[in-house]
């Protein structure tokens, strides 16, 4: 069901629903700038960013709040069929994903009020700047694929997630090589180690709401369908 | 999502390959010079329940009423295409009507007992079918017909009273009861629940849920919670032709065509 859909004949009906969609675009903005704070105060040491992303925290949990209402809500008064019931639930995965994704904000943040004490040399940084622009991009795009109803760009964030996987991997391997070089360095790099596998898991969550997307616009699974796509 | 989500309990899928119990093949109805059908091709899959949904005048119960030949009592209506029962032409002209309807038996929108008691209400159709041999046969399938229906433990001690005296559910129930007695093989029902309460409408969707064990079942319903909760098969119709049918939970949840999903989805078509 690619095409573009008419409107409802109840108008508070199709209200209710563009509603769920815009508080969907809001969340997954406020979650985008949280991920962008909260890497920053890490790489900066700014105390005071760094707790401002720990108290917008609960402003995203409150806006997953707002969505599981709405959708309940719709869901009790509409009985949403097809289409609409695919917007409702995946609405509820999307917000659960996007309020995980603003807890690994939160903990990149703690870890920055940590290290900040700590020295480090800038070159430990770049990995982790690095991976947090790739999961960005990821969050990105999956947020716009669920949006505008593109499985294409879906399918896309999701064979993209190898990426991120590989940048962690390397990574974990260049913090192990630190710290074998200098055992004072085991603190920091530990800290470091714990933001990578953070900003791995934004990557996953990127993940499901991209997988969300692609359910939304086609009803269909994307891990069966890439399946049948290539037989092993 | 696209797996068993909406019937459960035991057959909830339909026997796989298994032949039809009915087949619509090329079906058009005319009323007059109107066509109300359009070659819609419809198989009735057995021991399950099919729904048709559609808006109003969309021929989904000109669909239901040729499949016992109701329609053969409206002046001016003519069936073209073939349509089977067991794979046997039902407009052959060697078909006894009388007995087509003992084995296709129906169900109304608006509960309709005869202005006889509950007993005689059961009992009419067994009688002038010749299917009970004596009074202790009677007996039998009035009691066991009642109590499929669902309405035994109410009627059991007023049988002898008018089955108007019913509440609307309880009417429908013994309309059931009535329909089944003749031990059909096919039970229509032709918005069975649209005149009934929310709670009469569980009982006899419950009812619904037990009869398809062992009858096969089309129901049309301008509910669509209905149809989803009831069927294991959906058949959409808009303006006399049948634009999707499948498996209702692929129905519901992802319907192929666009016409399907604005009429589901409450949009304008």
């Amino acid at each position: 069901m690619a095409t573009t859909l008419n409107e409802h004949i109840v108008t508070s009906y199709e209200d209710e629903l563009t509603n769920l969609n815009t508080t969907i675009s809001e969340m997954g903005g406020m979650v985008e700038q949280a991920i962008t704070e909260a890497a920053r105060a890490l790489l900066r040491l700014d105390h005071q960013q760094a707790q401002d992303v720990r108290l917008f925290d609960k402003k995203i949990d409150e806006m997953q709040q707002r969505i599981n209402d709405a959708a309940v809500s719709i869901i009790a008064r509409r009985q949403p069929m097809a289409a609409d019931l695919r917007m409702v639930v995946t609405a509820i995965q999307v917000a659960n994903d996007l309020e995980r994704t603003g807890d690994m904000a939160k903990q990149l943040a703690k870890r920055a009020l940590q290290i900040e004490t700590l020295s480090l040399a800038p070159k430990f940084y770049n990995g982790v700047k690095h991976m947090k622009d790739l999961v960005a991009q990821q969050l990105q795009t999956a947020l716009d694929a669920y949006l505008t109803r593109n499985s294409k760009a879906a399918i896309e964030v999701c064979s993209r997630d190898d990426e991120v996987d590989a940048i962690y991997n390397s990574l974990f391997r260049e913090l192990l090589t630190y710290m074998m070089e200098d055992p004072r360095n085991i603190t920091q790099c530990t800290h470091l180690l714990f933001c990578a596998k953070s900003l791995e898991r934004v990557g996953d969550h990127a993940t499901n709401i991209a997988e969300a997307a692609y359910y939304l616009e086609t009803g269909r699974h994307l891990g069966a369908d890439e399946q049948q796509r290539q037989p092993r | 999502m696209t797996t068993e989500a909406f019937a459960t309990g035991p057959a909830a899928a339909p026997t796989p390959n298994a032949p039809p119990k009915m087949q619509g093949e090329k079906v058009c109805v005319f009323y007059g010079d109107k066509q109300a059908l359009f070659d819609v091709d419809l198989k009735i899959e057995p021991f399950s329940v099919t729904s048709l949904i559609g808006p109003s005048g969309c021929g989904k119960s000109t669909f239901l009423r040729s499949l016992n030949r109701m329609n053969d009592t409206i002046d001016g209506c003519r069936v073209a295409g073939r349509i089977s029962l067991d794979d046997d032409d039902i407009y052959d002209p060697s078909i006894d009507v009388v007995e087509l309807r003992a084995r296709v038996g129906m169900v109304f929108q608006k509960p309709n007992p005869f202005p006889k008691s509950i007993y005689e209400n059961v009992a009419y159709g067994p009688r002038i079918h010749g299917i009970a041999r004596n009074k202790a046969d009677m007996d039998e399938i009035v009691h066991s017909s009642l109590r499929r229906a669902g309405l035994w433990n109410e009627v059991k001690d007023r049988l002898t009273e008018p089955g108007t005296g019913l509440s609307g559910g309880q009417q429908q129930r013994l309309c059931i009861a009535r329909a089944i007695a003749t031990r059909p093989e096919v039970l229509l029902m032709d918005e069975p629940c649209s005149a009934l309460d929310p709670i009469a409408t569980a009982v006899i969707e419950e009812l619904i849920d037990e009869l398809r064990e062992n009858f096969t079942i089309v129901i049309v319903t301008h509910s669509m919670q209905q149809a989803a909760r009831v069927s294991q098969k959906t058949a959409f119709f808009h303006l006399g032709k049948l634009i999707e049918e499948g498996r209702t939970e692929d129905i519901f949840t992802n319907p192929r065509n666009k016409q399907t999903q604005d009429y589901i989805t409450g949009r304008i078509g």
